[in-house]
């Protein structure tokens, strides 16, 4: 009988709660996806609008100038802006490539051996996270001059390297998906470290190790302070960097705005485009798990 | 946990060698040299002309006390105080609510929103700082077509600039919250609903006190963000006379070493910021760690 209430109280009271709460959590929902849609669907709509368009049309009505503006884009200072496509997508796509390597192997020592000072050395590298960049890059680049390599490629790609969050990433990938068995097999087997890492530990990582590429990847693609500081020449510089001289160059020239906003559509359609595409490997959870 | 152990092996030494090399190279050196810049300081002989007339000299804590006693610097750092605390209560109250609404039984189009809320990470701050900027321009603005005021304001910019750093971090945050939630058996709010709770009640009572560690993961690293804020107000600039050149410690941080080429304050001002936002991270876990567990 006392079930019997108990049940029939709560069946009251969900269909109660339903109905007190109707559809205000997906209104709730939906204007947090326009508030955040609002800018990106903006720059799509604006790129479109020839020069006379831009200030004259309503802000979402679409215009006709979308392929003269990638003309002139194209053209801007013989094609620089490609330049800095290029540039960004180097910078940014051999850095995560060289983080997720050096992630994945520290990740996998730390996980899977143990040694002397292995604590030492994980809070050392996690305790990096914690360096606000402003304490590195005036002395990053000092010291980069200080070697002749101020102003250079390697300035920016280098110091993007190493990546805390990345390594932690890594040892609770390793720790997760690498079975010891496997490894004490592959051991009596006769294989050494170097072949158990390469045949055993990697592939079992692999999936982990898109998402530290990418996360990395973005942070990279994003990343403005480092090559500000770094780059002198604007033939080396990535999009933020040049988008934020083209802005700095053109907010008082409001002929130069349909070039800033088509400039902006084309450094966001790649990272959008990869986001949209790769939606499975973003996740946290597996670092939210490590906080219990 | 560790097979491999059984050996002694110098492999897990070189495995980790790359990644401990990079830390001495691009963290411990640079941090050690900015600590040695800032004790330092050019002395100028004479008229200051020729070679030798300025030299390099050791002025223990004055370029310390030149940055704490620099009015510039406080008022930045009252600036991103007011401007930090806004990003922060908004764009976490934010992340939450949309985490918990997620999470929640009956929403309809859950995926669309949540993929349309995480977006802005896919977006440069660059770039965002610029859409809005472009967005905040009354030549341009469909906001000011609604809504007349100046969005570019002395007073209204901080709000402004404020938007852009929520619009560009409260994606990632519900992400980290909302997978945190997802982590949790639904039985556990079972039982609870059988005692005729709500799906308010739920929340409050249940979800909230669970994704604790993940809000204080995702306070921590959003106040390490904000301290540093430069990015936006350094882009926002060129559309208004409101920012100035050091509108943020870190803004005065780069015209110290980059525009006037005076590094040694410019060191000193970036070690303040440093141990500033550590004081504040740390504080904040001691505070929330003493309510927390200290009750009991």
């Amino acid at each position: 009988m006392a079930t019997t209430a108990v049940r029939t109280a709560a069946h009251r009271a969900a269909p109660r709660g339903r109905r007190a709460y109707g559809i205000a959590p997906t209104a709730i929902l939906l204007l947090g996806a326009v508030y955040c849609l609002l800018p990106v669907s903006w720059v799509l709509v604006a790129a479109t609008k020839s020069k006379a368009e831009l200030f004259s049309t309503t802000a979402f009505a679409p215009g006709t100038g979308l392929l003269s503006n990638l003309a002139d884009l194209a053209a801007y200072r013989d094609g620089v802006f490609w330049l800095w496509l290029g540039n960004t997508f180097l910078y940014a796509g051999g850095g995560a490539l060289l983080s997720t390597a050096v992630s994945t192997i520290s990740g996998y020592a730390l996980a899977k051996y143990d040694f002397r000072g292995r604590n030492l050395v994980f809070n050392m590298l996690i305790g990096g996270i914690l360096v606000p960049a402003v304490v590195l890059a005036v002395p990053q680049y000092l010291l980069m001059s200080a070697v002749g390599l101020a102003d250079t490629y390697w300035s920016v790609l280098l110091p993007q390297i190493l990546h805390p969050y990345g390594i932690y990433l890594a040892r609770i990938y390793a720790t997760a998906a690498v079975p010891d068995a496997l490894l004490e097999a592959g051991r009596i087997d006769g294989a050494g470290h170097w072949l158990l890492l390469r045949r055993v530990a990697l592939p079992l990582m692999l999936p982990g190790m898109v998402t530290i590429f990418l996360f990395q990847f973005v942070a990279i693609w994003n990343n403005f302070l480092l090559p500000f500081i770094m780059l002198g020449d604007d033939q080396k510089f990535p999009l933020t960097v040049g988008l934020y001289t083209l802005l700095a160059a053109g907010a008082n020239q409001p002929s130069l705005y349909n070039l800033i906003i088509t400039g902006a559509l084309v450094s966001i359609v790649p990272l959008v485009a990869l986001f949209l595409t790769m939606q499975r490997y973003w996740r946290t959870d597996l670092a939210g798990g490590a906080l219990k | 946990m560790s097979t491999l152990s059984t050996r002694r092996t110098p492999a897990p030494y070189l495995f980790l060698a790359p990644a401990v090399l990079l830390f001495g190279l691009f963290l411990a050196i640079p941090i050690g040299y900015t600590v040695y810049l800032s004790l330092r300081g050019t002395k100028v002989s004479g008229l200051g002309l020729g070679k030798g007339a300025r030299q390099e000299v050791f002025t223990g804590l004055d370029n310390y006390a030149a940055a704490i006693g620099d009015g510039e610097l406080w008022a930045g750092w009252l600036r991103v105080l007011g401007y930090g605390t806004l990003v922060l209560v908004v764009m976490l109250g934010l992340a939450l609510l949309f985490a918990l609404l997620l999470d929640s039984a009956h929403v309809r189009l859950a995926r669309f929103s949540r993929i349309a809320i995480f977006l802005p990470f896919a977006v440069p701050g660059v770039a965002a700082t610029l859409l809005w900027g472009f967005l905040y321009l009354p030549s341009l603005s469909p906001i000011r077509q609604v809504l007349d005021v100046d969005l570019l304001g002395s007073g209204t910019v901080v709000l402004s600039m404020a938007n852009v750093a929520v619009w560009g971090g409260v994606g990632f945050n519900m992400l980290v919250l909302y997978t945190a939630l997802r982590a949790v058996p639904r039985d556990y709010y079972e039982a609870a609903r059988l005692d005729g709770a709500s799906e308010v009640q739920i929340a409050l009572r249940i979800k909230i006190p669970i994704l604790i560690p993940a809000i204080i993961l995702t306070t921590v690293f959003s106040i390490i963000a904000t301290v540093q804020v430069f990015t936006e107000p350094t882009t926002l600039r060129p559309l208004t006379n409101t920012i100035s050149s050091t509108w943020s410690p870190l803004m005065k941080v780069y015209r110290d070493a980059f525009v006037t080429g005076d590094i040694y304050s410019a060191a000193a001002t970036s070690i303040v910021i440093a141990a500033i936002s550590l004081v504040l991270s740390f504080g904040f876990l001691r505070v929330v760690r003493d309510r927390a567990f200290g009750e009991g």
